[in-house]
C-alpha cells in the first residue's frame, strides 16, 4: 500500500515537472494512435457507407466478416503483422519491424473493422430514412454516400472515438510489432507493462494517469468540436 | 423543351411478396390538370403515385413517359405521406435539391431563402425540430424549388389544422397556375372539392372511376365512390 501511495505522489511529480521521458512516450502514443485512427477512418467510413448503400451478391457475408473482424484479438493481429514484416517475411525488405510505422499498421488493422462496422450501422439506418427522398431527387451514388456520411457525422465521430479508445489502450499487438524499444517504439501501454514488471510503480502509475487523461481529453475535444459545429450550423 | 407528359400506363401491376397491391391499371395522365386521387385506406393510392414516380417497379405492364424515363424523373417531385426531413437546417433541406442538381451554390441559397420567407420558417433552424405542419411546408417548398413539371403529393395535409391546410392549398394553387401538373391524394372531401380539376377514385388497387370534379361529386358513377362520399365503409 505504501509503495503504491509513494508511486502516486512521484507520478504526480513526474507529470508536474513535465518529465521528458513521460512526454516523449505520451506523444508517441498519441502520434501512433491518431495516425492509425485517421487512416482507419479514411478506409472505414466510405467502406461503411458503401456497404450500406449498395446491393451486391456477397453483401451479407462481407458485413458478417466485418463484424467478426471487430473481435480480432490484437495479439493475433500483432503476430500476423510481425510475420509479414519480419526479415524473412514478404515485406521484410522494408525494414519496418520495431518502428512506429509497424505499430500504426497493426492498429489500422485492429481499428478499421470497428469503425467500418459502426459507420455501416449508422449509415444504414439513415439510408432507410432518406431512401425515398434521395432516389426521388435523382441523386448519384456518390452524392448519396456524401450526403449520408455528412448527415450521420455525429455517429461517425463516435465511431472514430471508439476506434481511438481501442487504439490508445491497446498493448498486445504493438508490443509484438513495436518491441517496446526505448526512444523508438515505447508507448504508454507498453511502458506501463514494462515498469509494472520492474516494480517501478511511480512511472507506471504516472503513465497510467496520462493515458486516462489523454483518452478523456481527446473525447472532450472532439465533443466540443461537434458542439460548436452544431451551434454554428443551427 | 418537350414536355414529359403524357404518361401512358398500360396494364401495370405492382406486386410485393406475392400480393397484388395495384392493378392492372391502364391510364393516361395528360399534360395539364389538377388530379385528386381518392379511395379508402389501403386502396393503393400511395402505391399508384410511387409507381408513376418510379419508386415502385410494375411487375407487369408498362409506363411510358413522353421522354426517356431516366430524364423524366428529373422533372418530377414527390411529397411523401410522412415528410422526410434531413438532419440539417431548414435552409440546407430546402436548397438540397438544387445542390444535387448542380445549380450555382449562391443562387441556390438565394432561391431557398425566398421559399423560406414564403412559407414563414427560420432558415438556420434545425429542421428536425419543426412541427408537423412546418415539416409539410418544408417538404412542399423543397419539392417546388426545382420547378417540377409534375408534382406528386401523398396526403400533404393530413393531421394539419385549418390554417396550415389553407397555406398549403394556396401554395399548390399557385404552383398549378404556374403550369405544374399536380397529382395528389387526400382523404379530405372538402379539400378535393376545393382543388380538384378531376378526381380518380381507387378501390382495391383498381381505378374505379375517373371524372371531372363536377361530375364526380354531383353525378358519381360508381357505387363504391358513392358510398365513400356518403361516408360509408367501402367494401
Ligand atoms: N412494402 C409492402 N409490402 C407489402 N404490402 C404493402 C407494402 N406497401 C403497401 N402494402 C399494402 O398495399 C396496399 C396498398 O397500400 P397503399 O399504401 O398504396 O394504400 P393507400 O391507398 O395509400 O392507403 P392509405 O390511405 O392508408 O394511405 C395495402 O394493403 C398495404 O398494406
Ligand atoms: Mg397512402
Amino acid at each position: 500500500m505504501n509503495d503504491i501511495w509513494r508511486g502516486v505522489v512521484e507520478a504526480v511529480q513526474l507529470i508536474i515537472s513535465l518529465d521528458p521521458d513521460l512526454i516523449e512516450i505520451s506523444l508517441r502514443s498519441l502520434q501512433v494512435s491518431i495516425t492509425a485512427v485517421i487512416i482507419a477512418a479514411t478506409i472505414g467510413l466510405p467502406l461503411g457507407a458503401w456497404l450500406a448503400v449498395n446491393r451486391f451478391r456477397f453483401r451479407r457475408t462481407t458485413i458478417a466478416v466485418l463484424n467478426a473482424l471487430m473481435g480480432l484479438p490484437p495479439v493475433v493481429v500483432g503476430l500476423f503483422v510481425y510475420i509479414l514484416l519480419s526479415r524473412s517475411g514478404p515485406f521484410g525488405v522494408l525494414g519496418l519491424l520495431y518502428t512506429p510505422t509497424a505499430m500504426i499498421i497493426a492498429q489500422v488493422i485492429i481499428v478499421t473493422p470497428l469503425i467500418a462496422s459502426i459507420a455501416h450501422q449508422a449509415i444504414r439506418d439513415l439510408w432507410t430514412e432518406y431512401h425515398d427522398l434521395l432516389i426521388s431527387l435523382n441523386t448519384s451514388r456518390r452524392q448519396r454516400m456524401r450526403t449520408l456520411i455528412w448527415d450521420a457525422r455525429r455517429a461517425l465521430l463516435t465511431a472514430a472515438l471508439a476506434g481511438f479508445g481501442r487504439a490508445i489502450g491497446e498493448v498486445g499487438a504493438i508490443m509484438i510489432v513495436g518491441g517496446n524499444i526505448d526512444h523508438v517504439s515505447r508507448v504508454l501501454t507498453t511502458a506501463i507493462a514494462l515498469e509494472t514488471g520492474k516494480g517501478d510503480f511511480a512511472l507506471a502509475i504516472g503513465l497510467g494517469l496520462v493515458l486516462i487523461g489523454l483518452a478523456i481529453a481527446v473525447n472532450v475535444t472532439i465533443h466540443s468540436i461537434s458542439q460548436t459545429e452544431r451551434t454554428g450550423l443551427w | 423543351m418537350t414536355s414529359i407528359l403524357p404518361l401512358k400506363i398500360t396494364e401495370a401491376v405492382v406486386r410485393k411478396r406475392g400480393k397484388r397491391l395495384l392493378g392492372p391499371v391502364t391510364h393516361v395522365i395528360e399534360a395539364s390538370g389538377f388530379t385528386i386521387v381518392m379511395g379508402p385506406n389501403g386502396s393503393g393510392k400511395t402505391t399508384f403515385l410511387r409507381m408513376m414516380h418510379g419508386l415502385e417497379t410494375p411487375r407487369q405492364g408498362s409506363l411510358v413517359w413522353n421522354i426517356d424515363e431516366r430524364d423524366a424523373r428529373k422533372h418530377q417531385a414527390f411529397v411523401f405521406q410522412t415528410p422526410i426531413i434531413m438532419r440539417r437546417t431548414v435552409l440546407q433541406n430546402i436548397a438540397y435539391p438544387l445542390l444535387v442538381g448542380r445549380h450555382d451554390k449562391k443562387q441556390a441559397r438565394e432561391t431557398a431563402l425566398d421559399w423560406i420567407g414564403k412559407i414563414g420558417l427560420v432558415a438556420d433552424r434545425n429542421a428536425q425540430v419543426l412541427s408537423g405542419g412546418e415539416r409539410q411546408k418544408l417538404a412542399i417548398a423543397r419539392a417546388l424549388i426545382v420547378q417540377p413539371e409534375v408534382l406528386f403529393l401523398d396526403e400533404p395535409t393530413t393531421n394539419l389544422d385549418g390554417r396550415s391546410i389553407r397555406e398549403i392549398e394556396d401554395l399548390l394553387r399557385e404552383a398549378f397556375q404556374n403550369g405544374t401538373r399536380i397529382i395528389m391524394t387526400t382523404h379530405d372531401i372538402g379539400q378535393a372539392q376545393r382543388l380538384a380539376g378531376d378526381v380518380m377514385f381507387l378501390n382495391r388497387g383498381q381505378i374505379c372511376e375517373r371524372a371531372p370534379a363536377d361530375d364526380f361529386f354531383n353525378a358519381t358513377a360508381s357505387e363504391e365512390a358513392r358510398a365513400f362520399l356518403r361516408g360509408d365503409i367501402v367494401e
